[in-house]
């Protein structure tokens, strides 16, 4: 009898928390199946390219907590990248120096990123337009503004550092003869070279600070209460006191931001800038990985960890799937299963249960 | 007034600012019509108005069976991606069945109704999810949509298909009439004998795509405003408690109507292969908010309840007309994007802010 | 005369706590029955097993002189027992008429071949119905979120009506009406019962029972613990009932 009622109790604990339980298997099934999933240089190579998609879900994460959504974080990414690149090349040809031209470029792409979440924030906050419409409405534009500011094509020709510091890490190593921050070694020959074991590269700091800070500001602030508040019923927050509008707003602005710096940083991983290609991926993606982590659609649930972890599912599964062999297009079959998988199980909980009855 | 009943007279705004803005779209479309006729070159020849369209085939074709997933309440994001499963499937039915010695039209129309009934089984799962499961509809959608692009890229192995049969290019760009202005008109094929210099003043008038999705629409315009399936769709989209209660089976209805929506996909996908003489998984990606889009500036609203097919074809001739007449004029065409961003959150707006303007009495 | 519904000895439990304990309750046809208790004492839960939401874990309810054994809500409409809730399940975005006939409406034959929604009969019917409970509401194809509260609830009543209910109970039907169309609305019930039909009301608002209610049957926790003729008693006793003060409990014991 005892051990029937743990045993219930460790399943309810593992079910509420069943994505962790669910990476976790991924890991492993992966690592079992195929030998080179486990291994640092594949590892390192995951969290190197998931900045992208952890910075855009991460925003996309307090709109949705909000009881919203925002369609538009692909292509405001684009933008941004488009035109703080263009700031980058233009300065340099200019002759600035180098650091003149990325401070710049990068601070005002990430001024030019408060835009459109201003505006979408404002039609749903005082327009009360619908946020599915206003943010879709703002990818129109966004990805407009992109195309005509770069006619179609990649940004080139940027102060070279950029590529650089995109692609630096936080320590380098030569087994067994190197290792220092920040610097690689002087004078490797190309034996070398092939050995240099790179650790943490910077981007992925970069990113873990900011949704590290952001994560805090969701959680343990008043700010963040009242998202979820205002997610869990915008009525009742605006009774308490709230000002709800000027707190929408703000929350598009964050998550337009967020989709800035994700452009940014395109920027410098990429050493280019460029629109982000049709189709809503982007955003889709970053929605399915919030609603995986433990969001609901409707607001008042979810949090940056579980995104985090969301967006780490879907990242591990199409590596591995690769790894394997296994072809992209079986990617999105899975990803389509886990999402409804998710919010299935997301139903069937006590709570929904409970809400139902 | 005090006793709490509103005198239903309008007291508003008089009638014709009213109609105006009732109609604002169908205004909307030909002050559009008007401004590329003036700037633009040739912009009302038969040949060009004719292009518009075709060109809006696509985005009329899945924005209807949006229509009735949307008055429903819900919303369909996979049509884009079931167009493109239905494309694939079309195109390789085609091919196999002529490869198997039938006749090029049996492998045409064997293919396309194939790829219809095929494609109603993406709409028959969200279906349950949605109304089963009770899985939210844009999510459940979502999740198809990444479905059904992964078993069209696998099904076509990532290529476009090729080897089709050369009827369906035939009838794909075909037209229902040629007119030789004075002497002949025909059916479905250029007159015969004629001299070079008389077949280049032949007229063709209405493609045949559009003939086809014109019908369907019109058969499903039909069946959303005046039958007890349109009904029951709006009431679910009111109230889907009120519809339980009434009692509607509501679970059966809504799996209908999302595979309604997946029919239209599909039939869109169909008219791609007709049209491009290829299947290709991607072939409606592009257009797939565009549907969403043309619903919304067709009048009806996201939460349900209201909307028309007639709003649908005019929101969806308004985006085919700004692309066409950006082509004419030369503009190119990323400001679509903006344009048709800026119209989406117009139309919304004033649907806010001028209720009384969308109802009806 | 044979009670319309009787129900005997009817409890329902959810898990450790009973909602409705061994209530008996009778309806005459004809009459007007307030059901009256303070929250959670089991007036909802009980209609709700009338209405066929809920299944009784112990007891019979009895209907015309049948036991009634339902499996669903849609039993219940089968046999002609209404229930209008508070939020009275109606479709804003549709007319008067249309929400009448929702889910039963009738059609006729565009070009002898396809059915299509038969407007004029619905219409024509509708009107006939809300002259009947000397309802006024101008326009029929106004649709229901142009029609103010007390009309809605005429809406609602009338559809009932208009499917031949053989029991109605109402829930809350005064509840969120302004002074004046509370008035309209118990002229209605007034009208109603003209006509013989039995119904149930569920409400707090105990000028409105006094005003049409012939019998009040009073809940507290669970279990039935009064029943008064409303002429032959007060709205003081019947607060003192609700709420369980001692004198009210000393004096049912000496009944």
């Amino acid at each position: 009898m005892q051990t029937s009622r743990a045993v219930k109790r460790l399943m309810v604990f593992l079910g509420e928390r069943w994505a962790i339980v669910f990476l976790i298997l991924l890991l492993a099934v992966f690592s079992l199946i195929a030998p080179r999933f486990f291994a640092v240089r594949n590892f390192s190579n995951i969290l190197y390219y998931s900045t992208t998609y952890l910075l855009l879900a991460a925003g996309e994460t307090f709109v949705i907590v909000s009881g919203g959504i925002d369609l538009s974080v692909g292509f405001v990414m684009g933008m941004v990248s488009v035109a703080s690149s263009m700031i980058m090349r233009d300065l340099f040809a200019a002759g600035f120096s180098q650091p003149a031209c990325m401070l710049i470029g990068a601070v005002a792409g990430l001024i030019l990123g408060l835009i459109p979440g201003l505006i979408s924030g404002m039609l749903v906050a005082r327009f009360r337009v619908p946020p599915f419409i206003a943010t879709l409405g703002m990818y129109g534009v966004a990805n407009g503004v992109a195309l005509n500011l770069s006619r179609g094509f990649p940004i080139t020709f940027l102060p070279p550092r950029v590529g650089e510091i995109g692609n630096s890490f936080l320590a380098y190593v030569l087994p067994g003869r190197y290792f220092g921050f920040f610097r690689r070694p002087p004078d490797m020959s190309s034996q070398e070279l092939r050995e240099l074991v790179g650790i943490l590269p910077t981007t992925v700091i970069v990113t873990a600070v900011v949704l590290a800070v952001f994560a805090f500001l969701l959680v343990r602030t008043p700010f963040g209460q009242h998202t979820y508040a205002i997610g869990g019923s915008r009525d009742a927050a605006m009774r308490a006191g709230i000002n709800v509008p000027g707190h929408l707003v703000r929350i598009y602005v964050i998550s337009s931001l967020f989709a800035a710096f994700a452009g940014v940083l395109y920027v410098f991983r990429a050493g280019i800038g460029n629109f982000t290609t049709m189709s809503a991926s982007y955003e889709l993606f970053a929605i399915a990985a919030v609603v995986i982590g433990g969001a609901s659609l409707f607001g008042g649930k979810g949090g940056i960890g579980g995104t985090a972890i969301g967006v780490l599912i879907l990242l591990t599964l199409e590596n591995g799937l690769n790894i394997i062999g296994v072809q992209a297009f079986y990617r999105y079959i899975a990803t389509g299963v886990i999402l409804i998988l998710a919010v299935v199980i997301d139903q069937l909980s006590p709570e929904q249960e409970a809400i139902r009855a | 007034m005090p006793d709490g009943s509103r005198s239903l007279a309008s007291s508003g705004p008089s009638s014709p600012v009213l109609w105006i803005g009732r109609n604002w779209s169908l205004l909307f479309l030909l002050i559009e019509l008007i401004v590329f006729g003036v700037f633009g070159l040739h912009f009302f020849s038969a040949e060009n108005l004719q292009n518009i369209l075709v060109a809006s085939t696509t985005v009329l074709l899945l924005g209807v069976g949006e229509t009735f997933v949307i008055i429903s309440g819900g919303i369909d994001l996979s049509v884009g991606f079931v167009m493109g499963f239905a494309a694939v499937n079309c195109a390789k039915a085609m091919v196999l069945i002529q490869g198997a010695g039938l006749p090029e039209w049996t492998a045409v129309l064997l293919g396309a109704v194939a790829a219809v009934l095929i494609g109603l089984v993406p709409g028959l799962v969200n279906g349950l999810l949605v109304a089963r499961l009770n899985v939210p509809p844009f999510l459940a959608t979502f999740g198809m949509y990444g479905i059904a692009y992964g078993f069209s890229e696998i099904i076509s192995n990532n290529t476009p298909i090729s080897g089709l049969p050369a009827l369906s290019g035939t009838i794909g760009n075909g037209y229902l009439l040629y007119i030789l202005p004075g002497r002949f008109v025909r059916l479905f094929g250029r007159p015969d004998g004629l001299a070079p210099l008389e077949l280049r003043r032949v007229i063709p008038v209405v493609p045949n795509i559009v003939v086809i999705s014109l019908a369907f629409v019109g058969v499903f315009a039909f069946v959303l405003a005046r039958t007890r399936f349109g009904q029951h769709t709006y009431a679910i989209g009111g109230s889907r408690d009120a519809a339980v209660r009434a009692g509607i089976n509501v679970t059966r209805h809504l799996t209908r109507v999302y595979m309604l929506s997946s029919f239209f996909a599909s039939v869109s996908g169909v008219i791609f292969v007709l049209r491009y003489v290829t299947g290709r998984a991607d072939a409606g990606s592009a257009r797939m908010l565009d549907a969403v889009v043309a619903v919304v500036i067709g009048g009806a609203s996201l939460y349900g309840g209201t909307g028309t097919v007639r709003g649908t074809l005019i929101g969806a001739l308004i985006i085919a007309t700004l692309e066409t007449g950006m082509v004419n004029l030369g503009i190119p065409t990323f400001n679509r994007y903006i344009a048709i961003g800026v119209i989406l959150v117009a139309a919304v707006l004033i649907d806010q802010f001028f209720p009384e303007l969308i109802e009806k009495e | 005369m044979e009670p319309i519904l009787r129900v005997q000895n009817l409890t329902k439990r959810f898990g450790g706590l009973t909602a409705v304990d061994q209530v008996d309750m009778e309806v005459m046809p004809g009459e007007v029955v307030g059901l009256l208790g303070d929250n959670g004492a089991g007036k909802s839960t009980l209609i709700k097993m009338v209405s066929g939401v809920y299944h009784p874990d112990e007891g019979q309810i009895f209907f015309e002189g049948e036991e009634l054994r339902l499996g669903s809500p849609m039993d219940a409409l089968q046999r002609g027992i209404e229930t209008l809730y508070q939020d009275l399940a109606l479709a804003e975005n549709l007319n008067v008429y249309a929400n009448i006939f929702l889910g039963r409406e009738p059609t006729t034959r565009f070009l002898g071949l396809i059915p299509v929604l038969d407007h004029e009969h619905m219409h024509g019917e509708a009107k006939k119905v809300l002259e009947r409970l000397d309802i006024d509401i101008p326009s029929l194809r106004s649709k229901i979120k142009n029609l103010s509260g007390g009309q809605r609830q005429a809406v609602a009543i009338s559809r009932s009506i208009y499917w031949n209910a053989r029991l109605l109970i109402m829930d809350e039907p005064t509840a969120a009406l302004g002074v004046a169309e509370q008035k309209k609305v118990l002229d209605l019930v007034r009208t109603l019962r003209s006509q013989d039909i039995p119904i149930i009301i569920i409400s707090h608002q105990l000028y409105d029972i006094f005003a049409v209610c012939d019998r009040l049957v009073i809940m507290r926790r669970g279990k039935k613990v009064a029943e008064r003729r409303t002429k032959e008693t007060t709205p003081d006793e019947v607060v003192g009932l609700i709420i369980g003060s001692e004198l009210a409990e000393r004096l049912e014991g000496a009944d």
